[in-house]
């Protein structure tokens, strides 16, 4: 039943709506293989080309040029109702003229099932999305939740071989997205369909994914794992948009070391000894200690956010750097202006190429 | 350019049938609203086969025609403007002010909209005429003379106003009181504010509503048959007697491109200047507050003059339902079933005759304004453009033209129509498409796309979700677009007229035969039926059209 994807130079540009001649570059030379039953996000900023990229997947909107395959099959020139690849709508059109049954049904009836299997399918479909208590409601009479759970009852009833979701839950409050999302994958990983994710929500990314595309003005900046994601960012880009980041610069010193301000760092990298190099050091990755450490700094500025303390610090001649340090409730919290030592964690050190 | 258009087609492909219906409706549109257009143009410039410019040169040598011109384009500019008056007038007492009886006189200013359009004609008659209860029997006049200019310009008025009324009703509720407060708050006076703010505010609609009054009044052809006289020749009779009083196809044609330019000329006016300049939408919620900017004393006098034409609309219709019912009006008011008896037996043939084509009429120009409103939205094609000029073209065309068009084009190879049911039935339909279109377009483009695309999504072809999910959602459209082409289908006349035959004869062409031969007992008995069956029609439309999208009443968006 799962297929998998593939996805060739990509590209699409649109005219552009503003500047008659001039082109919109919404997606550029993609290339994706997503393997069956794998949940791939596509993550990143408004107007960066996701949601394009997945109307291309489903059909509706015509790859300038490139190649989509599902399987060994291309997609190009099948009509979307033919796709078999059901899509969950980030505004959810659901059929408001349509109880919640009749929406979960409407793909079965035009496939001409018999009506005893119809009524089975839908039944168990509905009672995994808690909808079976209302399967004779009005669209209109759910909550913002139980419509979400209909767009996705009608896409998963239809057992596809692909399932779509644009944005699915950023219309719901946080609670509620937090709940889905496990639910959204559970069901995901039960059924074992092959899924593409849309969101620009990291969180949400890093949770329910197998791997994460991060993508920035049309192009696909990075594919991998949500660790591989976070503590080896291929761009500054990917660094900042998955969590926070330090950048400091560093210098080179042999294959597996780089030399920080004097201080011997075990980093592979790359580039020739004496080369400059971008490192990321995630604020959690830094150890902070009132009497030892690689580097004397001085507390700029402390907030306190409940499950961590937040810091400023400052470091002669590498300048301010975000510092997170778990269990504040318990620790008290450093002032401003307070003399400390700052120590990288060797262990989660990581080089930008280039 | 080529290529996009082959990609686009290439897409479209996807959906042979989809296609294939987009082919159709462009065909048919070509043949059965260009086409019989073109034969009026080149039959205007052809005498017994050679082309001449001849038959203009007439307008400048004959006074007839040259006050044919001018008579249509004063009554018309008259019209317009008394309409538009009226029609602000009701629209601002009936969407701002505070008083009572709203939906009824709201529904009597639109009955003149649902019935035919020269029943005011007739009324007109029976009150004023030779034998008028009014001008004979009341006030003993011995010379008066209803027809002329006078004549028309109040059956026109009282005909047309309530469209001014409808289309300012939009514009005046969608402009926000609280604009008007605004002003009130930073100290002007009332008269101000309303020259200053309302009226400015609403001028694009006004000029909208006179525009769309002056196309209506130039393409008029009952009133003006019935009351304009001889001594007074207006350009739609004109052309109509031209073909058929003296034969003269060509000096017909001629007249009609002379008629067609002004219509045309407001219509592109109205549609690509105004409707620009339009800055507020028509289809805007009606808000709740009233208006503060008219003191007690002028709420009432407005209110008086709306009480006024709604009682003139209750009289001219009570006039002619008692005429309906009266033995010889003006001599013998005896009570009577005699004109009914002869609708039901002599004329009992138009009756049905008139019906079975505006029910074959009404759901295909319906569905065909739906599937036309939902390819041009929804869908991209190459022609796109034309396609929607050319399927809202046929409005603005006075129906005049469009019959001797259709005399012209479909008398003849390759399509000889003549005398059919097919012909009328084909000529309302694409007259009253446009309609369907409009209101079809302005609803899709207030729905998310994304409904249309979940259910393709879920393997539903194009034409299945324009059945089952686009058609549901836009049934208000739906339903105003049936009962438009029903409504229209009973009531047409100018068009009708050179399209009728011993075989389908339609009741307005009997009213106004009727008329013409002193029987208006009979008219007004042809006119009561054909408003009757108008009002049941709408009732079994809204059932069925309600039926239909159940779940809707419920929905919001
Ligand atoms: N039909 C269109 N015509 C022209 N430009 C378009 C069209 N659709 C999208 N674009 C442009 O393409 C780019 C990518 O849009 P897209 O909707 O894919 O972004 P997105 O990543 O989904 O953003 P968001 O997170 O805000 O939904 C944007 O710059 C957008 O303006
Ligand atoms: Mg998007």
């Amino acid at each position: 039943m799962a297929e998998s994807v593939h996805i060739h130079n990509l590209e699409k540009r649109f005219a552009s709506p503003d500047a008659p001649g001039q082109e919109v570059h919404a997606v550029r030379n993609a290339n994706l293989e997503v393997t069956p039953g794998e949940l791939v996000t596509l993550l990143g900023p408004s107007g960066c080309g996701k949601t394009t990229l997945l109307r291309m997947i489903a059909g509706f909107e015509e790859p300038t040029s490139g190649d989509i395959l599902f399987g060994e099959r291309r997609m190009n020139d099948v009509a979307p109702n033919r796709r078999d690849a059901a899509m969950v709508f980030q505004s959810y059109a659901i059929f408001p003229h349509l109880s919640v049954y009749e929406n979960v049904v409407f793909g079965l009836r035009l496939q001409k099932l018999s009506d005893a299997e119809l009524k089975a399918r839908a039944d168990k479909v509905l009672a995994v999305s808690g909808l079976t208590s209302m399967a004779n409601r009005s669209p209109n009479q759910l909550s913002g939740g139980q419509q979400q759970r209909v767009a996705l009852a009608r896409a998963i009833v239809m057992e596809p071989k692909v399932l779509l979701f644009d944005e699915p839950l950023s219309n719901l409050d946080a609670k509620l997205r937090d709940q889905m999302r496990v639910e959204i994958r559970d069901l995901q990983q039960r059924l074992g369909i092959t899924s593409l994710y849309v969101t620009h929500d990291q969180i949400e990314a890093m949770s329910i994914s197998d791997r994460i595309v991060v993508m920035n003005s049309g192009n696909i900046e990075q594919i991998g794992t949500p660790r591989e994601v976070y503590a080896r960012p291929a761009s500054r880009f990917v660094a900042e948009f998955i969590g926070k980041a330090n950048f400091p610069e560093a210098i080179v010193a042999d294959a597996q070391t780089v030399d920080l301000r004097g201080v011997k760092l075990p980093v592979p990298t790359s580039g020739n000894v004496g080369d400059k190099v971008t490192l990321v050091l995630r604020p959690e990755a830094i150890a902070l200690s009132a009497t030892e450490g690689d580097f004397a700094a001085t507390v700029r500025r402390a907030m306190f956010l409940g499950n961590v303390a937040e810091y400023l610090i400052e470091i002669e001649g590498l300048g301010e750097w975000l510092v997170d340090v778990p269990n504040p409730g318990e620790k008290g919290l450093l002032d401003p202006g307070q003399q400390i030592f700052a120590s990288p964690s060797h262990s989660s050190l990581h080089a930008l190429r280039g | 350019m080529l290529t996009t258009a082959r990609s686009q087609l290439r897409i479209l492909a996807r959906d042979p049938i989809l296609l294939a219906l987009v082919a159709v409706i462009f065909a048919a549109i070509l043949i059965f609203v260009v086409y019989p257009l073109m034969m009026v143009f080149i039959a205007s410039f052809q005498e017994r086969g050679e082309w001449t410019g001849a038959n203009y040169a007439l307008m400048s040598e004959r006074r007839l025609y040259r006050n044919a011109l001018w008579n249509s384009l004063s009554v018309g500019a008259l019209v317009g403007l008394i309409g538009v008056v009226i029609g602000y007038l009701a629209a601002f007492v009936l969407t701002r002010l505070d008083v009572p009886g709203k939906r009824v006189l709201h529904y009597l200013m639109i009955v003149p909209i649902i019935s035919p359009p020269f029943v005011s004609a007739v009324s007109i008659l029976f009150l004023f005429g030779f034998n008028g209860l009014i001008t004979r029997q009341l006030l003993g006049l011995q010379d008066f003379s209803i027809y002329g200019f006078h004549g028309v310009v109040w059956s026109q008025v009282f005909t047309f106003a309530p469209i001014a009324y409808l289309s300012l009703r939009g514009v005046l509720a969608s402009i926000s009181p609280t604009l008007e407060d605004a002003a009130l708050n930073i100290g002007a006076s009332r008269w101000q504010v309303f020259w200053k703010v309302t009226f400015p505010l609403s001028l694009p609609g006004v000029a909208s509503a006179f525009l769309i009054v002056f196309i209506e009044s130039m393409a008029d052809f009952g009133n003006p048959l019935v009351l304009a006289g001889a001594a007074f020749p207006m350009l739609a009779p004109q052309a109509y007697l031209e073909i058929t009083g003296s034969f003269n196809l060509a000096r017909g044609a001629m007249l009609s491109v002379i008629l067609l330019i002004p219509s045309i000329t407001a219509f592109a006016i109205q549609r690509y200047w105004i409707a620009r300049r339009q800055y507020v939408t028509v289809t805007g919620k009606p808000t709740a507050s009233t208006s503060k900017i008219v003191s007690t004393r002028v709420k009432w006098l407005l209110y008086a003059l709306v009480l006024l034409f709604a009682a003139l609309v209750l009289m001219f219709y009570g006039v002619i339902f008692v005429g309906a019912f009266t033995q010889v009006w003006g001599f013998n008011y005896t009570p009577t079933l005699d004109h009914f008896a002869y609708v039901f037996d002599v004329g009992f043939k138009t009756v049905t005759d008139t019906l079975i084509i505006a029910i074959i009429t009404t759901p295909i120009s319906g569905l065909l304004g739906m599937l036309i409103a939902f390819l041009v939205v929804r869908r991209v094609f190459p022609g796109k453009r034309a396609l929607e000029f050319g399927s809202i073209l046929s409005y603005a065309v006075p129906g005049t033209v469009v019959g001797i068009g259709y005399v012209l084009a479909f008398n003849g190879p390759p399509f000889i129509l003549t005398g059919t049911l097919l012909i009328l039935v084909l000529c309302f339909v694409f007259r009253y498409v446009p309609v369907g279109i409009q209101s079809g377009t302005a609803i899709l483009r207030q729905i998310d796309p994304s409904i249309e695309e979940a259910a393709q999504n879920l393997g539903a072809s194009a034409l299945t979700t324009f059945r089952k999910v686009t058609l549901p959602l836009i049934a208000p459209a739906f339903f105003s677009a049936l009962v438009y082409a029903f409504v229209r289908a009973m009531t047409a006349i100018s068009a009708a007229i050179f399209l009728v035959s011993a075989n389908w004869n339609l009741m307005t062409v009997q009213i106004l035969n009727q008329v013409g031969s002193g029987r208006l007992g009979v008219a007004a008995a042809y006119s009561v039926v054909v408003i009757a069956i108008v009002l049941f029609a709408i009732v079994v439309i809204n059932a069925i059209v309600t039926r239909m999208t159940r779940h809707m009443n419920m929905v919001k968006f």
